[in-house]
């Protein structure tokens, strides 16, 4: 029986775990990412200020630039903002929240289109069909034209408490939405493929119902396309939340993120105070290559006929 | 290839319909004409009057039929902000999207080629992984992004070109053009080219990979067998084979750049569409919003008809089983 608990540990110990140690840059990016994450989950205690938490900021040690320029001091490696907020603590707090919509937005993305996508390929019929043509609707659109109308639909129809409060649910909502569909033509199309194997057939003479079936047997055998696509599409979901934080559709300034921190420090891009938005820029940047090269690394090894 | 044609307009068709039905959902869910149009100070009768005489209380779907007419006689409305035709000022702002578009476009296709090509050809080779390597940072970057680098770099610390705006625009007819002025031309380098850099990392590896393909063919090896030189192999041979792809994905590009250009146009406060719908989405401008949303439909419909069309054209194995022989999540 095809249990993805019995599947996973065999997988880690054999070709992955082999290819993985092959690839110097699967290593690289599997290492800065490793590093970003813990440096990420402990910001509260290595951080020297607290962005949530205005008594940690001194307006005295505003506007500090990077400790290489004349007038930088540390400890404030990068600098300081406006509000005398160090920038590598805000980066992380920054980067923290960014990782986390990223992650939530990827896993609505999962969720709705493998659900979907298995109804879709299982069933066919009119369900499928409907499924099918919604996706090919939505494909109409680039996801980030319709994330940003969610979200700026959802700050015309909110009150400003209600925006402050639902800010991250709404750009995870807007994000995940606007990317079902690729989940959704995946699972779809490998289901396809499965469902006439004499496996499936052999669960339905066994009296497997069609949710059993979906569940413990086509799943299993659709989950490595699902895992690849869901790490490249981190790194789609991190640079969507910034971009749409940037224009000002995504999360408010009080909530800091690579975008937002990125949109406060462009307004002093031309005042001389570069690293207030280029520092933003680059971790942002690190970030999503690293996603994106782990990911492509990710693709390569779980195809079996590229390797 | 005439039920091909019949089945893609007859597709083209539902997804027009559905979203014309989201664009009218959008336009009478959100937002009050009446309101808007009549002011604060209004009585209830006067609300009542006019709901009556801009047909608000009509069945559903009268009312629908109404908007799509009026859609199709190019009536869109008028701007809750500006009180002005949403469809004028679309005209007005189409040809800045246009060009920067097209403009980065040709950036994407100019680099992107050559790179995938040398990448193809010496595939193994250090400097073709280099460049792989480095068309996974093209992709990473967000285009806002790159456009704050540029504008610190050119114009900040070297002063060289413009941060904002189109520089001088020339009538020609209806459409202005930037194309014509040295200032306009400044003004485009850097939207234009933050907006090509993804796409030049997509065209890079799209004509590596399909390169790639190309050259394991048999008539390939027939040709290297019979002695030809590598540089007619590659560039005669084999480079007309691989452009068949490349020529279709960059129409469906060219709608990327169109949706990208919101960003570009955001950052370099360009006066396109995309900064139009941006306003309109920061002020909740329900008309103009739900008029750049048919619109954006109906240019990727168009867009994805005529090059799945094209590639039945080229690829004659595409017409005997309809478009249903692709590979799916293709």
């Amino acid at each position: 029986m095809s249990d993805p608990s019995d599947t996973r540990p065999r997988l880690r110990d054999s070709d992955l775990l082999r290819a993985f140690m092959d690839s110097t840059q699967a290593m690289v990016a599997f290492l800065v990412l490793t590093l970003l994450i813990i440096a990420v989950l402990l910001a509260p205690f290595i951080a020297l200020t607290n962005p949530y938490d205005l008594a940690t900021l001194d307006l005295l040690n505003s506007r500090i630039p990077p400790v290489w320029i004349d007038g930088g001091e540390w400890p404030y490696l990068l600098g300081t903002d406006s509000q005398g907020a160090d920038m590598i603590s805000l980066i992380l707090y920054g980067m923290r929240t960014s990782l986390m919509v990223g992650v939530l937005a990827v896993m609505l993305s999962v969720t709705i289109g493998t659900i979907l996508g298995l109804i879709s390929g299982y069933f066919g019929g009119w369900a499928g069909t409907i499924i099918m043509r919604a996706a090919d609707v939505q494909f109409t659109f680039p996801a980030i034209i319709l994330a940003l109308l969610i979200g700026g639909l959802a700050k015309g129809v909110l009150t400003p408490t209600a925006q402050a409060q639902f800010a991250i649910p709404m750009v995870v909502l807007a994000l995940g939405i606007s990317h079902w569909p690729h989940f959704a033509r995946l699972v779809r199309g490998a289901v396809l493929v499965e469902r006439n194997k004499d496996y499936v057939a052999a669960a339905r003479l066994a009296g497997r119902g069609p949710f059993t079936i979906m569940r413990r047997h086509l799943l299993p055998n659709v989950v490595n396309p699902i895992a690849v696509l869901a790490t490249l599409d981190i790194a789609f979901a991190v640079m969507g939340e910034a971009t749409l934080s940037f224009l000002g559709f995504g999360l408010p300034p009080t909530e800091p993120s690579l975008g937002t921190l990125i949109r406060s420090g462009y307004n002093y891009l031309f005042s001389g105070e570069w690293w207030l938005v280029i520092f933003p820029a680059l971790a942002l940047m690190v970030l999503v290559v690293a996603v994106n090269l782990f990911g492509d690394w990710l693709r390569d090894a779980l195809n079996p006929q590229l390797r | 290839m005439i039920a091909l044609i019949a089945q893609r307009i007859a597709q083209a068709i539902v997804v027009l319909f559905v979203v014309s039905v989201l664009a009218f959902l959008l336009s009478t869910q959100i937002g009050d004409p009446v309101a808007s149009i009549l002011g604060l100070q209004a009585t209830p009768e006067d609300r009542l009057e006019l709901r009556a005489a801009l047909g608000l209380d009509d069945p559903w779907p009268t009312r629908y039929l109404e908007f799509v007419t009026n859609v199709l006689r190019g009536e869109l409305g008028v701007s809750y902000i500006t009180q002005r035709p949403v469809s004028e000022l679309i005209v007005e702002r189409l040809p800045a999207t246009f060009e920067l578009a097209g403009v980065a476009l040709l950036f994407s296709l100019g680099v992107g080629l050559p790179i995938g090509i040398y990448a193809a050809i010496n595939r193994g080779r250090w400097s073709a992984d280099a460049i792989l390597s480095l068309s996974v940072i093209g992709v990473s970057v967000p285009t806002f992004v790159i456009a704050i680098l540029l504008i610190f770099l050119f114009s900040v610390t070297l002063g060289w070109l413009p941060s904002f705006g189109r520089g001088q625009v020339v009538q020609v007819g209806w459409w202005t053009t930037g194309l014509l002025t040295p200032s306009g031309l400044k003004a485009l380098i850097m939207p234009a080219a933050a907006l090509a850099v993804s796409q030049v990392a997509l065209v890079a590896r799209l004509v590596r990979a399909e390169m790639i393909e190309v050259l394991r063919a048999d008539y390939i090896r027939f040709a290297r067998a019979r002695g030809l030189k590598p540089r007619v192999i590659h560039l005669s041979l084999a480079l007309r084979n691989t452009l068949i792809p490349v020529i279709t994905v960059s129409g469906i590009q060219l709608g990327f750049l169109f949706a990208f250009a919101v960003v570009a146009e955001a950052v370099f406060q360009w006066p396109g569409i995309g900064l139009l719908f941006l306003q309109a989405l920061g002020s909740t401008d329900v008309p103009i919003i739900s008029a750049i949303l048919l619109l954006t439909a109906a240019f990727f419909v168009a867009i994805n008809t005529i090059v799945d069309l094209l590639y039945a054209v080229v690829d004659p194995r595409l017409r005997a089983g309809g478009l249903n022989g692709r590979p799916a999540g293709a």
